[in-house]
């Protein structure tokens, strides 16, 4: 197992360290590192600028600055990015891109302080499948990238975008392996494991993320598939977080065998074009995207989507990770329950708070959930 | 039986009016005419060419609650699984949807929803919702945030986009072409109805003032509702004219004379309605400022569609922080006010996640004290009718010291 946990290692540290990995990235390439709001910034604009994209989500941390500007039911992501921004932890980066997704990040990019990191501020359109849509974005991407090219004085050329293109889509591709692979190995990757490979993405560079993933899913794939006696669950939301609640699903051994994450698949899910001018091809995914509470879809097609993986993956229930007041994510919940319950889909939700202290109420509940599950399985066997 | 208009007061036109959109409605469904669901300040002018009748489950919503309707509809809302977080307006509507009945005028069920953004991204989720468990179609004018001071050419374009398509889908949802004649008669109407309104609204920043601000809020229902009808535009040209005719008798909305004068932001706490008004009334606070009538000055040029999609994204919260501030500012100083208060309303993250920003910029910019206090604008579970009077107090106290500081520099 020694691969596997020296993969495993180095994406911790990643997720431990991200001030180390920014300050090797800028020692290394004299040039610094953009944080990135959730969600689906476009990365590669960032990468194609020479710039190190890292994801802004929060974190746990006392909640005390923040507590004076923000009112206490804003989500906890937004809470805590608020709290580090004020305790001047971002005040490294060249730059914040924050996408206006939600009525709370609308206001958090004008809430933005900090004076010597700009903050550019961008839209995705609701309308999606309209051509002017296309066209509005692209137009919103440009802008970024002519923030980012005033920023670092150097321009950043359609062909270096063409290039980041290929590098994020064949990370995507390697995200989308391992989440295959990690399905059949619960035993090795548990729910904490899998989700370090996800953050992780978020502090390293992409190519190097690519390696060791790929690495991962290769020693993986050589693993026997051993029947799994827990529980097997599709895991949906915008984040799974803290930690702690990830070590209750391990010790209660449910599995994640996939998820409808923002934080982890929901963001790989669709490529982005290789063929045709790069910020059009960019803009162009926003319109293929489906199943995510943040990109309008009259048909909810994230609701069959869900009883698909269940599916597919052979899992025993989904897992609705809510996080707390998020209003695109608490729209979706009483329609994905009322079909899950005319599917029959045994549903859980738990409320996610970056900030919780006790798991108690987590694992009472799961713990429930998963005793009812084997009930029903056993009930149904006999 | 034929009314006769000319002889009613504005007051009576409002009843009248607004009783007669919720008949028409329903009368019409009965006929099988066209009935559309639309957000309070989604362009109606389309819907109207169309001759299709238009309900505002904003409007609904707040007159259940003032109606002390809400908490029934709110529990069915949380039974189904819409969170207690969520917007009130759209856990009230929602669940009656599915009851299709309540304290106050029932709604006929939409053939197909209107929804603009300028106001928040939770209208977004909500109109999905509908459209996704009535089956029925939805128009979305999505006007993108204008996160700097003015609008950028590529969100016009892409606002003009959609009128376009908003057209497109109106033939095929009514079976016949689009009236453009009517169109151009229609956004007459309308730009007269927003005319008479603010020229009313802005009449209430004599002093005395003639209008008793908590009125505004009533008055409000129409221009939300009939904005594209002549009998809007006829009740705020009659109110308008009342109160001039109040100004010019040198009459005052409180006989009692008006000790201070306030801005109110944000949405009303339906359910407390008279509370509030009369907690105010009781410490000579009237208020003669809010975010309102600039809400529905939509300004733009007749058949001009790029000046349309201007004004229908330069609204309240689709504003920056910046161009929010300083029409806040502007309402301060044109109507006189010497407090502010700040609704912290549970319902919308929209507008209380700038409050901070906007309180202590406005604050400096205008000398003028603030209080905050918690509510919500139609679960009434949300509000402590202690807190707002002791914040009110407050404010009135800060007045008071800030009036004597004014006259001792004098």
């Amino acid at each position: 197992m020694s691969g596997f946990n020296n993969i495993l290692a180095k994406m911790r540290e990643a997720i431990d360290n991200p001030r180390k990995v920014i300050s090797d990235f800028e020692n290394r390439t004299g040039k610094k590192a953009v944080g990135c709001f959730p969600p689906y910034v476009p990365e590669e604009i960032i990468h194609a600028a020479g710039l190190l994209p890292v994801g802004l989500w929060g974190g746990q941390v006392e909640l005390n600055r923040v507590r004076a500007v923000l009112p206490a039911f804003a989500c906890s992501i937004i809470q805590s990015i608020k709290e580090f921004e004020m305790k001047g932890e971002y005040d490294r980066l060249a730059a914040v891109v924050v996408p206006s997704s939600c009525d709370t990040l609308k206001a958090i990019g004008q809430k933005w302080s900090r004076a010597e990191v700009p903050c550019l501020q961008f839209v995705h359109p609701h309308n999606r499948s309209l051509a002017a849509a296309k066209e509005f974005l692209r137009g919103e991407y440009q802008h970024i990238r002519m923030q980012l090219e005033a920023i670092t004085g150097e321009a950043i050329t359609d062909d270096a975008i063409s290039h980041s293109i290929l590098i994020f889509n064949r990370h995507r591709q390697a995200m989308r392996e391992f989440s295959q692979a990690a399905a059949g190995h619960p035993q090795i990757i548990d729910a904490l494991t899998r989700h370090q490979v996800y953050k992780s993405a978020f502090f390293m560079e992409k190519e190097a993320h690519t390696s060791l993933v790929r690495e991962l899913t290769e020693l993986l794939n050589q693993e026997p598939v051993q029947p799994w006696q827990g529980i097997k669950a599709v895991v949906s939301g915008i984040m799974l977080e803290p930690d702690s609640v990830l070590e209750v699903f391990r010790d209660l051994n449910i599995a994640v065998i996939c998820d409808d994450l923002v934080q982890e698949s929901r963001q790989y899910r669709v490529d982005v074009s290789e063929e045709g001018e790069p910020l059009d091809c960019l803009a162009g995914m926003w319109q293929e995207m489906y199943g995510c509470s943040l990109a309008y879809e009259k048909e909810k097609s994230r609701v069959l989507m869900l009883r698909d993986m269940k599916e597919e993956y052979g899992a025993d229930a989904v897992i609705i990770a809510m996080m707390k007041f998020c209003d695109p994510e608490e729209f979706d919940y009483p329609i994905i329950k009322k079909n899950m319950e005319t599917y029959g889909i045994p549903l859980l939700q738990i409320e996610v708070d970056q900030q919780m202290q006790s798991t108690e109420q987590v694992r009472t509940r799961l713990q429930s959930f998963a005793e009812m599950i084997a009930q029903n399985a056993a009930s149904s066997m006999s | 039986m034929e009314m006769n208009i000319n002889n009613m007061s504005s007051k009576e036109m409002l009843g009248y009016y607004l009783n007669k959109s919720y008949q028409d409605a329903s009368e019409g469904k009965k006929r099988g005419e066209l009935v559309c669901w639309s957000s309070s300040i989604a362009p109606c002018e389309f819907c109207e060419t169309m001759g299709v009748h238009m309900l505002y489950p904003e409007n609904h919503a707040a007159a259940v609650a003032a109606r002390h309707g809400a908490e029934e509809l709110l529990q069915v809302a949380e039974s189904q699984g819409y969170s207690l977080d969520n917007c009130s307006y759209a856990r009230i509507n929602l669940a009656y949807m599915t009851v299709q009945n309540c304290v106050a005028e029932n709604m006929p069920l939409p053939d197909f929803v209107l929804v603009c953004n300028n106001i928040c991204e939770t209208l977004i989720k909500w109109y999905e919702n509908i459209a996704y468990e009535l089956k029925v179609p939805i128009i979305m004018i999505d006007v993108p945030y204008n996160y700097e001071y003015e609008p950028s050419e590529r969100s016009i374009d892409y606002i003009v986009a959609q009128f376009q398509e908003a057209i497109r889908q109106m033939e095929e949802i009514c079976g016949r072409p689009f009236d453009y004649r009517r169109f151009e008669e229609v956004m007459e109407i309308a730009l007269d109805s927003s005319h008479w309104w603010t020229k009313a609204m802005r009449l209430a920043s004599a002093t005395p003032s003639p209008l008793n601000g908590f009125d505004i809020f009533n008055y409000m229902a129409l221009i939300v509702c009939m904005r594209g009808k002549t009998g809007c535009r006829d009740t705020f040209k009659k109110l308008a004219k009342e109160l001039q005719a109040k100004i010019d008798r040198g009459e005052a909305a409180f006989k009692d004379g008006e000790k201070y004068r306030i801005m109110w932001d944000g949405i009303a706490c339906w359910p407390y309605l008279s509370h509030n008004f009369k907690t105010l009334k009781a410490l000579g606070i009237n208020m003669t400022g809010s975010t309102y009538p600039r809400g529905w000055k939509l300004d733009y040029e007749k058949a001009d569609l790029r000046s349309m999609a201007k004004a229908y994204t330069s609204v309240g919260n689709n504003l920056s922080l910046d161009a929010q501030i300083d029409l806040k500012v502007d309402v301060v100083n044109d109507y006189k006010c010497e407090g502010v208060t700040y609704h912290l309303n549970r319902s919308c993250k929209a507008m209380d996640f700038l409050f901070h920003e906007m309180q202590t910029t406005i604050a400096v910019r205008t000398g003028t004290p603030y209080i905050t206090f918690d509510g919500d604008q139609s679960d009434p579970r949300n509000f402590s009718k202690a807190q707002f009077e002791t914040r009110v107090q407050g404010l009135a106290e800060m007045m008071e010291q800030r009036g004597r500081v004014c006259n001792v520099r004098i």
